[in-house]
């Protein structure tokens, strides 16, 4: 997972700079690394840059700016927006409550966060939207408060919730298991307040692993295809996310304005997860004080 | 653990009780009910109604093209992924902060982008598929293609479950064994794998979650062909717009099981590094 490199601590124990490499296999693993990543990674991916860079640059942002098109950026990035939002809080709290409380059935409900990291997507899709859907167990009460979440905006929301719910968990857990209890113990034996505490003790620290986990399952639900697809109804302008826009380009055997638009979204998830990945290694070194 | 005296945030009976009672609700609705109703719908004709849709003919198909696809991708992403991770945890050198955010790739990526990607490339336009199909060699809209997107999606999975491990068990027990004169093939066998085996094992065992589940990217090589170049995700799909909403959750039954199968031996996994 992506989230285990938080807990990827600086290898300050490997000591000895290696100059001299000592084990064996460096030129070996390094041909086959290199091998690998340019193969499968690098050759697809500049591929379709050189293809979207080809067919003019007029012509590019003609495809990219199709209102259809920006609808589905707006939809995708509010929906990826609002899911993570979400997932912030409710991962907070469930990493909290499986980090510092015990209680009957706790390993049972650890183990179940990773459920959506498991599930299939399209099995997730038509899971969500049943339960959903107007008699559905849970569509049905939603509906008598006036809720409508299949086919709706909103069930985008609740699809892409679903399959990024373990990236906030695993990236707070770690933190809030390391955390010395020094400072937070002093400040209650002074008479602070849980909710001080927790501001200006404990949410301090905890932050930057909320942020990242938020920034994991909002890059995660950019991209989310398989889950969004059943549940979202797809009309134009309203619930259709930019992965169906490039499907739906291809089905109408237009490459070029699939290429161009997956090259936005290429783009966007590239610097998302550069972005992620400077964040993350500044945080940690300010974490372990190195 | 040892008792505490201090009193620390949220130690409270009610802070403690709601939070708890708050935290179960919320994964009960979220995450509890949705894999219930996988089974419930599964098992809305019998059982016998089960055993006739898991047994369709083009389930079947579906079931056997997805094994194979399993098959060939994990063993391949397994080697990839134990190669990463030797070379970055065991050497230094310029680049390896870049390889480790390279390997991310493919989560940061669209799946529907994921199978463009190799659409581009390699269907009947692009400039290897041209040049194969002059071989008469078609790889898109066929198993070679899904077997392709699959290993893109999958392969950082291995390689990230074993860095930060072998990165915190450090590498001198293996120097140890270099000066004692162990081959690198002995170095592996006995001194590594023995340390690494139950993360690789959860990394190969996700591997094969995600690879039978693979939906996005398979979707747009496949062509969707019943009985040829269908998987079992995509085959839950067809079911679904066929309105065979009991055909699609047996089928979903047979990818949630998998994915179960894959929180019980992470859990295993986590039980016996906690131990160690």
């Amino acid at each position: 997972m992506a989230t285990t490199d938080v807990m990827e601590r600086p290898a300050k124990r490997l000591s000895a700079p290696a100059t001299k490499r000592v084990l064996p296999g460096f030129g070996l693993s390094l041909g086959i690394s290199l091998f690998f990543i340019s193969l499968v990674l690098l050759l697809p991916i500049s591929g379709l840059f050189i293809r979207a860079a080809g067919m003019g640059w007029e012509q590019f942002w003609f495809v990219i700016t199709d209102p259809r098109v920006v609808a589905s950026y707006k939809v995708t990035a509010l929906a990826a927006l609002a899911a993570s939002l979400f997932n912030c809080v409710f991962g907070l709290l469930m990493a909290w409550v499986l980090v510092r409380y015990e209680f009957p059935g706790k390993r049972l409900l650890d183990a179940i966060m990773d459920l959506p990291f498991a599930l299939p997507t399209a099995v997730a899709g038509i899971t969500l939207a049943t339960l959903f859907a107007e008699n559905g167990w849970y569509g049905q009460y939603l509906a008598d408060l006036g809720i409508e979440v299949a086919f709706t905006p909103l069930g985008i929301v609740v699809a892409m919730a679903f399959t990024s719910v373990p990236f906030v968990v695993r990236t707070v857990q770690p933190v809030l298991e390391e955390m010395a209890p020094e400072d937070e113990e002093a400040a209650m034996s002074l008479g602070a307040s849980d909710m001080t505490v927790f501001r200006k003790i404990l949410f301090p620290t905890l932050w930057p692993a909320v942020v990242t986990g938020g920034a994991l399952s909002f890059a995660r639900s950019l991209g989310e295809y398989g889950a969004v697809i059943f549940i979202a109804g797809n009309s134009p302008y309203i619930s259709e996310v930019i992965s169906l826009m490039i499907f739906v380009r291809l089905e109408e055997y237009d490459f070029p304005a699939a290429s161009a638009i997956a090259a936005v979204v290429m783009t966007v998830s590239l610097l998302l997860l550069l972005a992620i990945n400077v964040w993350q290694g500044r945080y940690l070194k300010r974490l372990h004080g190195g | 653990m040892a008792a505490r005296k201090h009193r620390r945030v949220g130690d409270s009976p009610l802070v403690r009780r709601t939070l708890i009672g708050l935290a179960v609700v919320l994964t009960v609705l979220l995450l509890f009910m949705p894999l219930v109703l996988i089974f419930v719908q599964a098992f809305a004709e019998g059982w016998a109604g089960y055993v006739s849709n898991i047994l369709n003919e083009y389930t079947l198909h579906a079931i056997g093209l997805t094994l194979v696809v399993a098959l060939l991708t994990v063993p391949l992403n397994m080697v990839f992924g134990v190669f990463l991770a030797w070379l970055v945890t065991r050497f230094r050198f310029p680049g390896r902060k870049l390889l480790t955010t390279l390997i991310d790739i493919p989560f940061a990526v669209s799946p529907v982008v994921a199978g463009l990607l190799f659409l581009l490339l390699y269907g009947s336009n692009g400039w290897v598929g041209q040049w194969l199909g002059e071989y008469d060699i078609q790889l898109m809209f066929s198993w070679p293609g899904i077997v392709m997107v699959t290993v893109f999606v999958t392969c950082p999975f291995v390689a990230r479950e074993l860095i930060p491990l072998m990165q915190q068990q450090g590498r001198e027990e293996e120097e140890a064994g270099v000066v004692l004169g162990a081959s690198g093939w002995q170095l592996f066998r006995r001194v590594t794998l023995p340390n690494i085996r139950w993360a690789l094992l959860y990394g190969v065992i996700l591997t094969n979650a995600r690879a039978v589940g693979e939906f996005g990217a398979v979707s747009v090589v496949s062509g969707n062909i019943r009985g040829e170049t269908n998987t079992l995700p995509l085959q839950v799909e067809l079911l679904y717009q066929d309105y065979n909403t009991v055909g699609a959750f047996a089928a979903s039954s047979l990818l949630a099981g998998i994915a179960l199968i894959t929180l019980v031996v992470k859990a295993i996994v986590e039980w016996r590094q906690s131990r160690n």
